[in-house]
């Protein structure tokens, strides 16, 4: 296939303004004929469909939540980055866009990446405007702090809550189209397969979750905002309702599946405390602004109490590797130091399966330095949050943290235009893969979901419509029915099997396996192993699983039991992808590839591609696609934090 | 160090929405004091389901606090004894070895059962629909910088502004009241100053909406305040009167009816 990202050419900074120039319009008159379909309310999906509400488009919403305030957007907690330049320290719509080319380890379109920098400023206009608290400083003016791996003050924050504020904000604009009429808002509803006819995306199968109705809603196109895939390696920071399936489903119908393997770990999380752990907190990278990181400098300290532990015997390891980052060296750097230290044998905390895996975050020094009070005021909710978890009061103890799978790069490809390889089908937020490389900086995920929503789907789903004739399929068609049909029957099959194992103990198995192999660091032998051991376990699970009740109420292990089915298939594209990229980049760590400092080492002359994946209909066999990545204004270099 | 626990576990039971429901009773063993409430409820249910019996449904989804998704009434108390905190963040080392415990869902009229603990909120979704947005056109943003608010006005604004929509409020009153969540978000965009020109008819058609719904009224018990697990305060509630009755003397106009 062949792969035209659309990229405008030119002058960086005229490329966007251009574009949005020379797309088609539609006539106001004739928007409400036009029927478009958003999957997710987050960020993305939340702003993308008040705006085309606004605009005057017919939208139909669907979230698996209750409410869609509920999205998992809802959870980020530090920031988000705006190339404001508000601190006067030397910021840029430019340097923005150069950290977060850099930042991604050189792996993402330079001119997708621009456009986010450029739109960054747009962001905060519009939030403030809707009334997003954010931080002020005395003046009445915004307040602004540096975020993991950035020189500049450039983040935008509410407390521990910026997407909660930024996550609200866009729900209250989506609730006053749906009180206007121009959004329907199908809440408890999810999306179990896209509708493709003829090669065009022309609707959705859904399944209502309280009902367990499976029904098909057609339109005009299809915007998928529904999340990334974290959630595949069981243990992650993500809600636990957060899925693949409709970017999975919508890959095995035609849409390719890019960098699979570009995973992130963050590496201040609460570490796993017992093999009941249904899901790991993070804990806000901001934190490292004031924390210091360290581990005892012997392994006999390890279980002291750390008070008693002297300055002399700490090894603040971050400080020492990286005297000019320090502790605010990007998270893949971050998170795999911290594993050296654990698999040294210098980890604290509690040993799960032999291993003590945590680092100590301390806040000491920083009480000492700015006063209690000002620790308070600008980390007491997160010092709250870890108390009610782990029993232990950060202002008398360290933190102990370890990195745990956060955010996932990859997603399905798209073009300048956020638009897949479906005609038809858009793809906006997490759940694509365009902007943030092999690795994403701190508070930029914000940033993209709703640069997507509110500011580039409306220009370039508009610019398709222009050409589309509204509502050429109806309900009735043969490949509405067709569709509707073959969901219905894989729900059957789920609940025929009546086996003896949960959805959630084939899930924590596949979590253990892609975490092991699959996760911080990998080897050509892991991967390989994972491939062997994850269509033997696909295919128990197709034998042995066990689902009780009917379809036809709510049954929520028959909705974790399709979202598994399609980890299941997913994991695998994942480990082939990490298998084929013969270097390192970003998150995508191979131990054979790495600097005589164990720095993730790229080989920008074989892999300096997107890898697009296209799915053959045997999932050991997906067909590997590459869109070759140019770089004309940040040229490749080695990444380095000294 | 962590150790084991066991409990006695009374749990609503309630196969749909027009089911009678019941207590039915359930044994918790080998608890963990470090797991959380919901990971102790995951343990019943893997044993429920693997003697292919119905798990016990209830919401949750972000586990950490902040979707407002999950909520259950423990003992009488919405998401339990710890206070300030959500269900999901509650850990069983708030409970002791031996406890019985009552498991019951949100109890409010406008608040109807779906199945066992999980309740239908989206009461709360329409009251938002009713005004709680200011009316703003992507794109027409003014630099943000450009209206300085006082970071007395704004701090307090956020205050109002962390409520998760969880419905502990409405849970807690003896008259499940949703005062304390709508006086939460009128009082989140009357106190920026964005929010001043729709000021007055937010106050109306929101608390419109509000009694549309079936919410009993506000008689200040503080039971919501007690509850919410961001510990808003009832001082916003004063907020709210305060607003609407301006509201009502100065700009009699007429409000659209709720629906």
């Amino acid at each position: 296939m062949e792969l035209n990202a659309r990229a405008p050419a030119g002058p960086i900074e005229n490329r966007w303004s251009d574009h949005r120039f020379h797309s088609k319009l539609v006539n106001p008159a004739n928007r409400r004929k036009y029927r478009v379909i958003v999957v997710g309310s987050g960020l993305a999906g939340g702003a993308a469909a008040a705006t085309f509400g606004e605009m005057g488009y017919n939208v139909s919403c669907f979230c698996y939540q209750d409410s869609p305030r509920r999205a998992h957007s809802i959870a980020a907690q530090g920031g988000i980055n705006a190339a404001k330049n508000y601190q006067n320290d030397g910021d840029s719509t430019y340097r923005l866009f150069y950290d977060t080319v850099k930042g991604g380890d050189f792996r993402a379109r330079e001119s997708n990446v621009y456009r986010l920098a450029e739109l960054s400023v747009n962001i905060i206009d519009q939030c403030v405007a809707q009334g997003v608290p954010f931080a002020r400083e005395y003046s009445g003016l915004l307040a602004n702090r540096s975020f993991g791996g950035a020189q500049v003050a450039r983040t935008f924050y509410a407390r521990g809550q910026t997407g909660q504020q930024l996550l609200l904000g866009a729900y209250q604009a989506l609730e006053r189209q749906i009180d206007a009429g121009t959004v329907k808002m199908h809440p408890r509803t999810e999306m179990l397969d896209l509708i493709v006819i003829d090669g065009r995306a022309r609707g959705i199968v859904t399944r209502d979750l309280v009902t367990g109705k499976v029904e098909a809603h057609v339109g005009d196109v299809v915007v998928l905002c529904s999340g990334g895939y974290g959630n595949v390696f069981y243990l992650s920071t993500n809600a636990k309702g957060c899925n693949t399936t409709a970017t999975w489903r919508s890959h095995r119908r035609g849409a390719l599946f890019a960098n699979p393997c570009y995973t992130q770990i963050h590496p201040t999380c609460i570490p796993q405390s017992g093999d009941y752990q249904s899901k790991l907190t993070l804990m806000s990278e901001s934190l490292r602004n004031d924390g210091r990181v360290w581990v005892p400098k012997n392994a006999a300290d390890c279980t002291k109490d750390p008070a008693s532990i002297p300055e002399s015997e700490r090894d603040y390891y971050l400080e020492r590797l990286y005297p000019s980052f320090g502790n605010l060296v990007p998270r893949d750097i971050a998170s795999r130091r911290a594993k050296d230290m654990c698999d040294e044998g210098r980890g604290v905390g509690p040993e799960v399966a032999g291993v003590r895996r945590g680092v100590y975050l301390d806040f000491g020094d920083a009480i000492k330095r700015l006063g209690r009070a000002v620790v308070v005021e600008r980390y007491d909710n997160l010092f709250q949050m870890y108390e009610r978890i782990t029993g232990e009061n950060p202002y008398d103890v360290p933190m102990r943290m370890y990195p745990a799978i956060h955010y996932t790069m990859g997603g399905l490809w798209v073009d300048y235009d956020l638009h897949s390889t479906v005609p038809g089908l858009f793809v906006g937020g997490e759940a694509n893969f365009s902007d943030h490389g092999a690795n994403r900086l701190g508070a930029s995920a914000l940033m993209q979901g709703l640069a997507d929503g509110y500011f580039i789907l409306p220009v370039t789903v508009s610019n398709f419509l222009a050409s589309q004739k509204a509502g050429a399929v109806d309900q009735n068609h043969p490949g509405v029915r067709q569709t509707v049909a073959e969901v219905e029957d894989r729900i059957n099959r789920l609940l025929a099997i009546k086996g003896t194992r949960t959805p959630d103990s084939f899930h924590r198995e596949l979590g253990a396996l892609v975490w092991d192999q699959c996760g911080m660091a990998r080897t050509e032998a892991g991967l390989k192993l994972a491939l062997e051991k994850i269509p033997a376990l696909r295919e128990e699970f197709w034998s042995n699983l066990a689902v009780p009740g009917t379809g036809l109420e709510l049954n929520q292990s028959l909705e974790r039991a399709g979202r598994v089915a399609d980890f299941l298939e997913f994991a695998e594209l994942m480990c082939r992808d990490a298998l084929h990229r013969n270097e390192s980049a970003g998150g995508h760590f191979r131990e054979e590839f790495q600097t005589d400092d164990g720095e993730a080492k790229r080989n920008d002359d074989e892999f300096s591609y997107v890898a697009a994946w296209e799915y053959t209909g045997d999932l050991s066999k997906p067909k590997l696609n590459k869109e070759p990545l140019t770089f004309e204004y940040v040229h490749p270099s080695q990444r380095s934090y000294k | 160090m962590s150790r084991t626990m066991s409990l006695v576990l009374n749990v609503w039971r309630q196969k749909s929405a027009s089911a009678p429901g019941k207590f039915v009773r359930y044994e918790a063993k080998n608890v963990n004091d470090h797991m959380s409430f919901l990971e102790m409820l995951d343990v019943v249910n893997e044993e429920l389901s693997a003697k292919g019996e119905e798990p016990i449904a209830f919401d949750h989804d972000c586990r950490e606090g902040i979707c407002g998704a999950c909520g259950v009434v423990i003992d009488g108390v919405p998401h339990g004894p710890l206070g300030g905190t959500t269900t999901c963040q509650l850990h069983m080392r708030s409970f002791k070895d031996g406890d019985e415990l009552t498991i019951e869902p949100w109890r409010a009229g406008a608040f109807p059962v779906v199945r066992d603990l999980v309740v239908n909120r989206s009461a709360f979704d329409r009251i938002i629909q009713a005004g709680g947005y200011i009316s703003l056109r992507t794109g027409s943003a003014p630099e943000a910088n450009s209206l300085p608010i006082a970071k007395v006005a704004s701090d307090s604004a956020f205050d109002a502004a962390t409520c998760i929509g969880c419905g502990a409020c409405v849970a807690a009153c003896p008259n499940a009241s949703a005062a304390l969540f709508t006086a939460a978000k009128i009082s989140h965009l009357a106190l920026l100053p964005q929010g001043e020109p729709e000021r007055q008819d937010r106050a109306r058609k929101m608390v419109a909406q509000m009694d549309h719904e079936g919410f009993g009224h506000c008689t200040s018990h503080g039971e919501c305040e007690a509850a919410c697990p961001k510990g808003i305060s009832i001082g916003f509630i004063a907020k709210m009167n305060r607003e609407l009755l301006s509201a009502m003397v100065t700009a009699p106009n007429e409000v659209k009816a709720p629906k």
